[in-house]
């Protein structure tokens, strides 16, 4: 079904999506003329396929649930911000603080992502095929974030339990982050991530792994200039 | 809060549109910023003649026209709404003061060669429709639309904010250390008519310019001097240039075709733009200065 955002009002569309008949078979819809209109798509919770022909603004695909939903253009701020389940797949560059909090699911990005990237996630997987830019990861508790491209400044500051890959270059990296070793079960975990990305011209073997040196979890006067 | 937007037009294709561009830009941020609106339309004009954008505020036209015309008779007037291009060979100098002691209820907006300036508080959709932006042409524009957070909302308060001739500077953002900034730079001979935090980023920028820096080298060097969050448009008779901070929480996309360059706080802004789904769009880095035409 397609669903034209020049006519018909977001409010509209996104009410469609989220209560959707049950008994409808038809699960496949496309949305034209986004024309950067926010919230596109936010709390969509059933199995449906989506692809969002051009360009989106702030919050695309938040919290979203089951749906996969694909756009075929740029993403503003926040996009797939507070995920629980479910696949979002930009197929342009995303704006600051993509995959923001989310909880579950996968956000793949083909392009660039700028800063923030994956800011306080709690179990999401983000993929990104370029760079990310400063303070990505901050505070991220749980999940995966892959970066085949280079990381900005402050990578991983003040995180806790996530695991973040990067192949390439890292600018600096935030209080508590630092390199670990690569396990088996880390590049197991990361090749499965790059094949549900479609990526196949890159090797998890060649990434370095970031995660917390766990030194701040407890407050210590010590460490009173890392806070 | 708020939204700004600004287009530079690469090729001579769309100048007769330029105002048309800019308006839909405007009226797509509203949502950025109900409270004023404002704009700075560049043309390539007469080099001997000046272009003095006056607000007229609760004046008469008419009697504004007689009084003036009394005193300077080699002035050409237009008006737009409550706003006034005056066109003379008088030199910026002696026709501030002159305006400033004969019409003091008038306010001096802007003045160059090239750049004419609008702004004022309301709807941008409705500021944009007063002053028919849509019948403007030109060769780049500039403009804001405002949520006011630090100072009131008059038109004083309006961006653009013009402190040179042919500079104007629209902000999304605020600046922390401008009470000090302000203070300096009055002891250097600028004169500030605000309480406004971006006037005295305009300031800034005009008193590096009449220094002799470029544009690009007055931005960079502003990262150090300005304290606070910004993305800035700063336009010259030339072109423009985009700079954020580095932190970069205020938000900016550039689109550019063969055709233009167009920046914007959020890409609605330019959803309406020729073939802006083939346009290169990207966001400016933190702290890179993206200089066009200068």
């Amino acid at each position: 079904m397609k669903l034209d955002l020049k006519k018909l009002k977001l409010r509209q569309v996104n009410e469609q999506l989220q209560s959707l008949d049950r008994k409808i078979n038809d699960r496949n819809f496309t949305i034209i003329n986004p024309e950067g209109n926010h919230a596109v798509c936010a709390g969509l919770n059933e199995e449906l396929n989506i692809n969002i022909k051009g360009h989106v603004g702030y919050y695309c695909a938040g919290m979203n649930q089951n749906a996969n939903i694909t756009i075929e253009g740029n993403v503003g701020t926040g996009v797939a911000e507070n995920m629980m389940s479910g696949k979002v797949h930009v197929k342009g560059n995303a704006s600051q603080s993509a995959g923001a909090t989310a909880h579950g699911g996968l956000l793949i990005i083909d392009g660039d992502a700028s800063s923030r990237c994956g800011i306080s996630m709690k179990g999401a997987d983000i993929v990104v095929k370029g760079s990310v830019g400063h303070m990505s990861g901050f505070m991220s508790q749980a999940g995966n974030l892959v970066v085949c491209g280079d990381a900005g400044e402050a990578l991983g500051d003040s995180l806790y339990e996530t695991n973040i890959y990067i192949k390439g270059k890292v600018k600096s990296l935030g209080a508590d982050c630092i390199e670990k070793k690569m396990d088996k079960k880390h590049i197991k975990k990361l090749s499965l991530l790059l094949q549900q990305a479609n990526i196949k011209n890159q090797k998890a073997e060649n990434f370095k792994r970031y995660g917390s040196a766990k030194k701040l979890y407890n407050f210590k006067i010590d460490n009173i200039s890392n806070y | 809060m708020c939204g700004i937007v600004g287009i530079y037009l690469k090729t001579k294709k769309f100048e007769k549109n330029l105002g048309k561009m800019l308006s839909g830009m405007l009226n797509n941020m509203e949502s950025r910023g109900p409270d004023s609106a404002g704009f700075a339309i560049y043309k390539n004009s007469d080099k001997k003649e000046y272009k003095y954008s006056l607000c007229i505020n609760n004046l008469d036209f008419s009697k504004f026209k007689k009084d003036i015309l009394k005193k300077i008779n080699n002035l050409k007037l237009n008006q737009y709404s409550d706003h006034v291009i005056v066109k003379t060979t008088e030199i910026p100098k002696k026709f501030i003061k002159f305006i400033n002691i004969e019409f003091p209820e008038v306010s001096i907006v802007g003045y160059g060669h090239s750049i004419e300036i609008f702004k004022q508080v309301g709807n941008p959709k409705d500021v944009v429709k007063k002053f028919n932006l849509e019948s403007f042409s030109g060769t780049h524009g500039i403009g804001h639309t405002r949520m006011a957070t630090e100072s009131a909302i008059t038109t004083d308060g309006s961006h653009p904010y013009s402190t040179g001739e042919d500079e104007c500077l629209v902000h999304n953002g605020s600046l922390s250390n401008h009470n000090n900034l302000r203070r300096e730079l009055r002891k250097k001979g600028n004169a500030f008519t605000s309480e406004n935090d971006t006037e005295v980023a305009a300031g800034y920028v005009s008193n590096s310019l009449s220094n002799n820096n470029s544009l690009k080298d007055t931005l960079v060097s502003g990262l150090k001097d300005l304290d606070g969050f910004y993305t800035f448009i700063a336009g010259t008779r030339k072109g423009f240039a985009v700079v954020r901070d580095e932190i970069a929480c205020k938000p900016a996309v550039i689109a550019e075709t063969k055709n233009y360059v167009a920046i914007a706080s959020e890409f609605q802004a330019m959803a309406h733009l020729p073939d802006v789904n083939n346009a290169k769009i990207f966001e400016p880095e933190p702290g890179i200065v993206y200089s066009w035409g200068n």
